[in-house]
C-alpha cells in the first residue's frame, strides 16, 4: 500500500496527493494498492513535479488504521506529524488544535 | 569586530538581489528544481523534512548585539519562534518559506550577514576559537586570519566547485578549542623561535562516514604565505580530489589513499610556484585587517575580585555557574561567560526569538557588543569584567540561560536528527534530551567532571560522536531506531576517534547504557581529577565493555 507525498514548492510543507489536488496531512491520501495504481500516482507526481507544484516527490508504504493513512516509516510518521520534540509545531500542532476544539 | 567595507556591502546586496530574482523565476515556474537546487545551496537553503531550512553564516562565531537582535527578528518574522546554533558557528532556521527567503536575506544584508557558502561544495564558514581575543592562553587572534580566509575565498572562482565541502578552522592557542584536527585545513597560530607569527598547518581531518584526523604536513607557515599555502593544498584536492564517488570525495580520503608524504610533496610543489606571486599578503593587509578586530578598550576593573566573592558567598548558583560557565581572560579583571543552550531536558543549539535578543542586550549592556556562537552550540560573552558578572548570571537566569554546565555531560551537542534532517536514520535530540534529564543534578555532574557527549542521528556525523568522549550514532534497523556507542574520542589538541564499544542499543536502552559507563567510569577512575577521556586512555574498552555486556554473554 502506498501514497504519493512530496513537499510544495512555495512554502516545503510537506503534502500528500488527496482526492484530486495536495492535501496537508496524510490521514485521506489516495492509496495505491497495486502496480498499476502506483504508476498512476508516480505520473501524477512527474507531472505536479514538472508542473512546479512540488518537489521532493515520492512514493511510500502506509498502513490504514482507523480508517486513516498512516505511514510505516518513522522517518515518514515524523513527516506527517512533526517534530516528536516539538507537538506544538507541525501537523501535530493543528491536529491537537482540532482535537481540543 | 570586522565591518564590511563598500566591496563586501556591494557584494551581498548583490547576490540579495540575484538570488531574489532567481527565487521569483522559481515560483514563477520559469526554472526547473534541477536548475535552481544548486542555485538555492549556494544561498544556504536546503530542503528538510517539513519545509525549508535556511543556514546563515556567522563568520567565525562572531556576532554584535545589532545582528543578533536580527536573527531574534527574523525568529519571530519569518520562522516559528526559535533558531538552531550549529556545530560550524552558524544558525539554522527550520521552517522559512522559500518565498519569504528574499526579505530575509535582505533583512540579513541590512546588518552585515548573509547565507554564501553555508552549502555546496565550496569553502564553507571559516571557524575560530569561541574565546578568540578573550583566552589567557592565546598568542594572537586567530580571527584576522580567519576573515582573511573568507575574503580570499568567497566565490573563489577555482574553488567554487570542488569535489566535496570544504571546511577551515582557526586556532590561536595551544589548547585547541576549535576543533581543528578534524577539519580539510586546520590552522594552530603559533610563534616560531624568532617570535614571528605563522602556523602549523594540518590537512584532511574530518568526520562523516570515514572518520580521519588531520595530518600536520608543516609545522610552521610564515602568516604571510597563508593563502598562497592553502591555494597550494585547494589546487592539488581540486586536481586529484576523487569526482567519482561522493562518499570518497573529502580531501581526507585523497591524503588517506596518496599518503601524508607523498601530499606533503604535492602541495609543496604547488607552493613553490605559488609563494612569491600576488598571493603573498603584504604586512599592510594584515594590520589593516587586525585592525578590525582591535580588542575593546578594557578598563581597569579591580573592584570585580571582591564583588564576586561577595556573591560567591550569597548564591550557591551563582558560586557554581562562576565555577563551571567563566574563564579567565587576558585581563585579569575581566572573564568570558559561556552561555549554555543546554538547559536539562532542552534541545541543544536552540534559543527562541526572545532569548536571542535578551542575549544581544545583555551583550550590549556588559560585554562591549560582543558574541560568540561556539562549535559545542552554546553563545559566547567574550569580554565581561568580573565586577558585572553577577549583573550578568541574573539576567540570564530571568531568560532561562543560566545552567551551570559547561563541558559537562548534559552540555551535549546534538545534530537536529530525524526530528527535522532529510539525511537522518535516526533522531538525536530526544535522546539528548533523555540524557540530560538523567543527570540532571548538577552535583552529580560536577563529580563526574568534564565530559564531551556528542550525538549524531546519521553517519554523516554532524553531531561530532566520532569525537565525543562518548559517542552516540544512531542508525536505522530493521525499521527501528539503534544507538551506537563509541568511547574515546576526543577533539581537542590530542584529537582522537572514539571505537564502538560494542552493539548497539534501543532508544529505551541507550541511556541507561551511558548511565552504565559513567558509573564505571566513576568506579575505575584514579581520582576525580582523572577525567573520563583520561581514564578511558588508561584502561581501554574491556571494563566497560564489560560492564555493558557481560550479562549478555553469561545469559547466552
Amino acid at each position: 500500500m502506498k501514497v504519493l507525498t512530496a513537499n510544495r514548492l512555495s512554502d516545503g510543507i510537506a503534502v500528500w496527493y488527496a482526492d484530486g489536488g495536495w492535501a496537508e496531512t496524510v490521514g485521506h491520501a489516495d492509496i495505491a494498492h497495486d502496480k498499476a495504481a502506483e504508476d498512476r500516482l508516480e505520473a501524477i507526481g512527474a507531472a505536479a513535479y514538472a508542473n512546479n507544484e512540488v518537489v521532493d516527490v515520492n512514493l511510500i508504504d502506509v498502513d490504514v488504521v482507523d480508517g486513516l493513512v498512516e505511514p510505516v516509516r518513522l522517518r515518514e510518521k515524523i513527516r506527517a506529524a512533526g517534530p516528536t520534540i516539538r507537538t506544538d509545531l507541525g501537523k501535530q500542532a493543528s491536529l491537537e488544535a482540532i482535537q481540543a476544539a | 569586530m570586522y565591518r564590511y567595507d563598500e566591496f563586501d556591502q556591494d557584494f551581498v546586496h548583490a547576490r540579495v538581489a540575484e538570488f531574489s530574482d532567481q527565487v521569483q523565476r522559481r515560483l514563477a515556474g520559469e526554472i526547473t528544481e534541477d536548475q535552481f537546487r544548486p542555485l538555492r545551496l549556494m544561498n544556504g537553503v536546503y530542503l528538510q523534512l517539513h519545509a525549508y531550512m535556511l543556514r546563515i553564516a556567522v563568520p567565525y562565531g562572531t556576532l554584535n548585539s545589532k545582528q543578533m537582535r536580527m536573527l531574534g527578528h527574523i525568529a519571530r518574522k519569518y520562522d516559528k519562534g526559535y533558531g538552531h546554533f550549529t556545530t560550524r558557528q552558524n544558525i539554522q532556521f527550520n521552517w522559512p518559506a522559500l518565498s519569504d527567503i528574499p526579505a530575509i536575506l535582505a533583512d540579513l544584508a541590512s546588518v552585515e550577514m548573509h547565507a554564501i557558502q553555508t552549502s555546496g561544495n565550496c569553502i564553507r564558514n571559516v571557524t575560530a576559537d569561541h574565546f578568540a581575543g578573550a583566552a589567557a592562553d592565546e598568542v594572537a587572534d586567530p580571527r584576522p586570519y580567519a576573515e582573511i580566509l573568507r575574503q580570499w575565498s568567497s566565490v573563489h572562482p577555482e574553488f567554487s566547485f570542488l569535489p566535496r565541502k570544504f571546511k577551515i578552522a582557526v586556532t590561536g592557542a595551544e589548547r585547541d578549542r576549535a576543533a581543528i584536527q578534524t577539519h580539510d585545513i586546520g590552522l594552530h597560530l603559533k610563534k616560531n623561535a624568532a617570535g614571528e607569527l605563522g602556523f602549523a598547518v594540518y590537512v584532511g581531518g574530518g568526520q562523516g562516514r570515514t572518520p580521519m584526523v588531520a595530518k600536520k604536513i608543516r609545522d610552521f607557515l610564515a602568516e604571510a604565505d597563508l593563502l598562497s599555502y592553502c591555494t597550494a593544498i585547494l589546487r592539488v584536492y581540486n586536481l586529484y580530489g576523487r569526482r567519482d564517488n561522493k562518499y570518497k570525495a573529502r580531501i581526507k580520503i585523497l591524503v588517506h589513499e596518496t599518503g601524508e608524504e607523498e601530499i606533503t610533496r604535492q602541495i609543496e610543489a604547488e607552493w613553490q610556484e605559488l609563494k612569491d606571486a600576488e598571493l603573498k599578503l603584504p604586512e599592510a593587509d594584515i594590520q589593516a585587517i587586525n585592525a578590525y578586530f582591535a580588542p575593546p578598550a578594557l578598563t581597569d576593573r579591580p573592584q570585580g575580585d571582591d564583588a564576586v566573592k561577595q556573591a560567591r558567598l550569597d548564591s550557591k548558583n551563582f558560586s557554581q555557574w562562576l565555577d563551571q560557565n567563566v574563564v579567565t581572560h587576558r585581563h585579569p579583571d575581566y572573564a568570558a561567560v559561556t552561555i549554555s543552550l543546554k538547559g536539562i531536558g532542552e534541545v541543544p543549539g536552540d534559543a527562541t526569538d526572545s532569548q536571542m535578543e535578551a542575549v544581544a542586550d545583555i551583550a550590549e549592556k556588559y560585554a562591549f557588543d560582543e558574541l560568540r556562537v561556539s562549535h559545542e552550540q552554546n553563545l559566547i560573552l567574550p569580554h565581561v569584567a568580573r565586577a558585572d558578572l553577577k549583573a550578568v548570571y541574573d539576567a540570564l537566569v530571568e531568560i532561562g540561560l543560566a545552567t551551570a554546565n559547561s563541558n559537562l555531560i548534559s552540555d551535549i551537542i546534538s545534530c537536529p536528527g530525524l526530528d527535522y534532517c532529510a539525511l537522518a536514520t535516526a533522531r538525536s535530540i530526544p535522546i539528548a534530551q533523555e540524557i540530560s534529564q538523567r543527570f540532571a543534578s548538577l552535583e552529580r555532574q560536577r563529580e563526574i567532571g568534564e565530559l564531551k557527549l556528542k550525538i549524531s542521528g546519521c553517519i554523516n556525523a554532524c553531531g561530532h560522536h566520532h569525537v565525543g568522549h562518548i559517542g552516540i550514532l544512531g542508525v536505522e534497523k530493521k525499521g527501528s531506531e539503534l544507538y551506537q556507542v563509541t568511547l574515546g574520542g576526543s577533539a581537542d589538541e590530542n584529537t582522537s576517534v572514539g571505537e564502538i564499544i560494542g552493539r548497539g542499543f534501543s532508544s529505551e536502552e541507550i541511556t541507561d547504557a551511558i548511565e552504565q559507563i559513567v558509573d564505571t567510569y566513576l568506579g575505575l577512575r584514579l581520582n576525580p581529577e582523572e577525567r573520563f577521556i583520561d581514564a578511558y586512555r588508561r584502561v581501554g574498552p574491556a571494563p566497560f565493555k564489560e560492564a555493558l555486556y557481560a550479562g549478555e554473554t553469561k545469559a547466552a
